[in-house]
C-alpha cells in the first residue's frame, strides 16, 4: 500500500508510465527511483527489453518487486542516489516522486549526474482546478490525483510546470521533450502554449539531459 | 534433561575416523601436483573436498546452484544428516518445488575447507606425521574455502555457476566468490552476512575459542592423539554462540521465564529454566557432530574476512567490473549481521552500478532466520532465481512459472 502512494494507481496515472516507457530507447540501462510496486519496471522490461533497476523507500514495495523478479533495492531518493557512479544509466527516472522528496533540486541534480537522461513526471500544481480551489475556496486543493489532505500528504514540494522548467534552466539541464497530460490523462497538443499547458495539464512528463546540447 | 557431559558418539566411530575421514557423500581428493595455495602463504597438499549434489546437471552445465554452508553446517543441505539423522539444514529452501528447485537446478554443496565432515581440516591426517593435524593445520580464510570450491567446480567441468547462495559464513563465501571469481558467477544471493566481520562478532568468536581452549581435555589441540575430547568447552562455545543466532524477542516468545519440568525454583544450579535446558541441549548435541579444532579454524576464517581490505578499504572496488546479478537479504532482528552491514554491500554494488536487489525481511527470528520458515524469504529467492533463469535463457522441462 505504501508503494507509490503519491498518486493513486488510476488509469490516468498509468498513462504517465506508458508515456515514460515510450521515451526510453530499447535495451537501455534504466534506474527507476521511487519504483513503488514495480509497475513501470515491468512495462519497461516487457516492452523495451531494458536492463531495469529500481529504488523504493517502502520495504513492502521492495519485497513485492523482488519476489516478482525485478531488481530493486530499498533506498531513499534524497540520500541514496549519491552512491551511484556518474553516467551509470541511460535513463534515471523519477515518476510522481519529486514532490515528495525533501531536496528536489539535489535529487534532480543527482538524476542528471547518474543518468545520461532524466525522465521526471509530477503533478502540476498550476492546474486550473487547483488554482480555483485555492483562489475561490481558500483551502488547500484536493483533486483526484492529489486526494490526501495537507496534514497527511507525503507531497511536500509541489511545483507547477513553469516552476519545473525554471529549475531545469537553473541547473543547466536541457528539456528534450515535455508532455502535459490533461485531467483525463490525454497528452495535450505539442503546440499548445506553455501557459495553457500549465493551466490544463494535470501532470507533466519531462525528458531531460545534461546541459551541453 | 540434557546436561553438559561427554556423550558417546551415536555412530560408533569417532567423527574424525568416521564421517570426517570417509564421508557418506561424494568426495574429491586432490593429490600431489594440485596443492592449494592459501592466503597465509602456506599451501595445502593433499586435500579433499566432500560434497553433495541434488537435481540434474543440464547438458551445457548452466543450471548449477552452489550452496555455501554456514559455520556449523555441512554438505548435507537437503538430505538426512549421516551423524544426527536429522533433516538437512536447508530442506526448507532446497528440494523439488522449493525456492532452490532441484527439479530445475543442479544444486551443489561442499563441506568447507577446514571443516570436519569430509573436506580437509584440522582433524584430517597430516601426511608429514601420520597423525591428525591439530594446530599444525594452516590457518585458512574464506578466500581459501572458496578457492577449494573452485577446484571442485574445475574437477566437475563447471565453468560458472548460475547462482551461488548462502547465509552467514555461507554469505561471506558468496561475496568472496562474486568479488574474486567474477567470471564464474551469474548470480549471487548473500544472506544475513557482511563484507567484514565486526569487532563484536570477533569478540563473540574469541569467547567461543577460549571456552574450547580452557577445557583441559583440549590438550593444546592434540585431543585426538590423546583420545580425549574437549566436549565441555565446545559445548559452552556453542551455547554462547547460539544465543547470538536468536533474538531477545524470539527467546522470550519461545521460553519466557518458563520452568523446565518443575513447578518451582530449586534454589540450585540445575537447569531450572527452559531456556537453560534448551541451550544445554544445543551444546551437548553439537559436540557429537563437530570437531573442536574445526570450530577454532572456521571462526578464525570468519574473523579474518574483510573483503575491502585488499582494495584499500574501498568495498566498491572489490566488485568493480562485476556482471553478476545480486540479491541481498537481511533480517530485522539479526543483531549478528544487522541490516546496516548488508546495506553496506548494497551501497558498494550500487557504486559500481551492479544489478542488485536488496530485501530486508521483518521477523523476530534473529540471525538464524535464513534457516527458518520465512515465506517472504522463499518468495524473494523464488522470484529472483526465476528472473535470473530467464535472463540466462535457462529452459526447464516444465515451463517456468510466469512471474509477471
Amino acid at each position: 500500500m505504501e508503494a507509490r502512494p503519491v498518486i493513486p494507481a488510476t488509469d490516468t496515472a498509468r498513462v504517465d508510465l506508458l508515456l515514460i516507457s515510450q521515451m526510453v530507447e530499447t535495451g537501455a540501462r534504466v534506474l527507476d527511483i521511487g519504483c513503488g510496486d514495480g509497475a513501470l519496471l515491468r512495462i519497461l522490461t516487457e516492452t523495451r527489453n531494458v536492463d531495469a533497476r529500481g529504488v523504493e523507500i517502502s520495504q513492502t514495495g521492495v519485497n513485492q518487486c523482488v519476489a516478482r523478479g525485478l531488481s530493486v533495492v530499498q533506498g531513499d531518493a534524497d540520500t541514496d542516489l549519491a552512491n551511484y557512479p556518474d553516467g551509470a544509466f541511460d535513463y534515471a527516472i523519477l515518476s510522481q516522486t519529486i514532490q515528495a522528496t525533501h531536496r528536489p533540486r539535489h535529487v534532480l541534480e543527482q538524476l542528471l549526474r547518474i543518468g545520461r537522461h532524466a525522465i521526471v513526471s509530477f503533478p502540476n500544481f498550476g492546474h486550473w482546478r487547483i488554482r480555483g480551489q485555492l483562489v475561490f475556496g481558500g483551502r488547500m486543493p484536493l483533486t483526484e490525483n492529489l486526494p490526501v489532505p495537507w496534514y497527511e500528504t507525503p507531497n511536500i514540494h509541489f511545483c507547477t510546470i513553469k516552476d519545473f522548467i525554471a529549475l531545469c534552466n537553473e541547473l543547466g539541464a536541457s528539456v528534450e521533450r515535455s508532455v502535459a497530460l490533461n485531467a483525463y490523462g490525454k497528452p495535450m497538443a505539442f503546440s499548445a502554449p506553455l501557459f495553457m499547458q500549465n493551466l490544463i495539464g494535470a501532470q507533466a512528463v519531462f525528458l531531460l539531459s545534461r546541459g551541453e546540447s | 534433561m540434557a546436561t553438559v557431559k561427554n556423550r558417546k558418539r551415536q555412530s560408533g566411530a569417532p567423527l574424525h575416523l568416521g564421517e570426517g575421514a570417509n564421508p557418506s557423500s561424494e568426495v574429491v581428493h586432490f593429490g600431489d601436483g594440485a596443492a592449494l595455495p592459501l592466503d597465509s602463504g602456506a599451501s595445502l597438499t593433499p586435500f579433499s573436498v566432500a560434497y553433495r549434489s541434488y537435481g540434474t546437471l543440464n547438458e551445457d552445465k548452466s543450471n548449477v546452484v552452489l550452496v555455501c554452508h554456514a559455520l556449523t553446517g555441512d554438505q548435507y543441505a537437503a538430505n538426512k544428516h549421516p551423524v544426527t539423522g536429522k533433516p538437512g539444514w536447508w530442506e526448507t529452501m532446497i528440494g523439488p518445488g522449493k525456492p532452490v528447485d532441484t527439479g530445475k537446478y543442479f544444486v551443489l554443496c561442499a563441506n568447507v575447507l577446514g571443516g570436519c565432515m569430509g573436506s580437509t581440516g584440522p582433524s584430517s591426517t597430516n601426511p608429514e606425521t601420520g597423525k591428525p593435524y591439530g594446530l599444525a593445520f594452516p590457518v585458512i580464510t574464506i578466500g581459501d574455502m572458496v578457492r577449494a570450491q573452485m577446484r571442485l567446480l574445475d574437477h566437475l567441468g563447471i565453468d560458472d555457476v548460475f547462482c551461488v547462495i548462502g547465509g552467514s559464513m555461507g554469505g561471506m563465501q558468496v561475496l568472496e566468490m562474486a568479488a574474486n571469481h567474477k567470471e564464474r558467477v551469474f548470480s549471487a544471493i548473500p544472506i544475513a552476512c557482511a563484507a567484514r566481520h565486526s569487532s563484536q562478532n570477533i569478540a563473540f568468536h574469541e569467547v567461543g575459542r577460549q571456552a574450547v581452549m580452557a577445557d583441559p581435555e583440549w590438550r593444546g589441540g592434540r585431543y585426538l592423539d590423546e583420545k580425549t575430547s574437549p566436549s565441555k568447552g565446545l559445548s559452552v562455545a556453542r551455547m554462547a554462540a547460539h544465543i547470538t543466532y536468536l533474538s531477545d524477542e524470539a527467546l522470550h516468545r519461545k521460553f519466557g521465564r518458563n520452568l523446565q519440568d518443575r513447578s518451582a525454583l530449586t534454589y540450585g544450579f540445575d537447569a531450572d529454566f527452559q531456556v537453560e535446558s534448551y541451550l544445554r541441549h544445543q551444546g551437548s548435541t553439537f559436540v557429537d557432530r563437530f570437531d573442536a579444532n574445526a570450530y577454532l579454524y572456521l571462526t578464525r576464517a570468519m574473523d579474518y574476512f574483510d573483503l575491502a581490505a585488499d582494495h584499500g578499504g574501498n568495498l566498491a572496488a572489490a566488485f568493480k567490473g562485476t556482471n553478476s546479478r545480486f540479491c541481498i537479504v537481511s533480517f530485522t532482528s539479526d543483531w549478528l549481521f544487522p541490516t546496516e552491514e548488508n546495506r553496506a554491500v548494497v551501497q558498494a554494488l550500487n557504486a559500481v552500478a551492479a544489478n542488485v536487489s536488496f530485501v530486508e525481511i521483518e521477523t523476530d527470528g534473529g540471525h538464524d532466520s535464513f534457516l527458518l520458515n520465512e515465506p517472504e524469504l522463499f518468495e524473494t529467492i523464488t522470484g529472483f532465481l526465476s528472473s535470473a533463469a530467464r535472463r540466462r535463457g535457462l529452459r526447464f522441462a516444465e515451463a517456468a512459472d510466469a512471474v509477471f
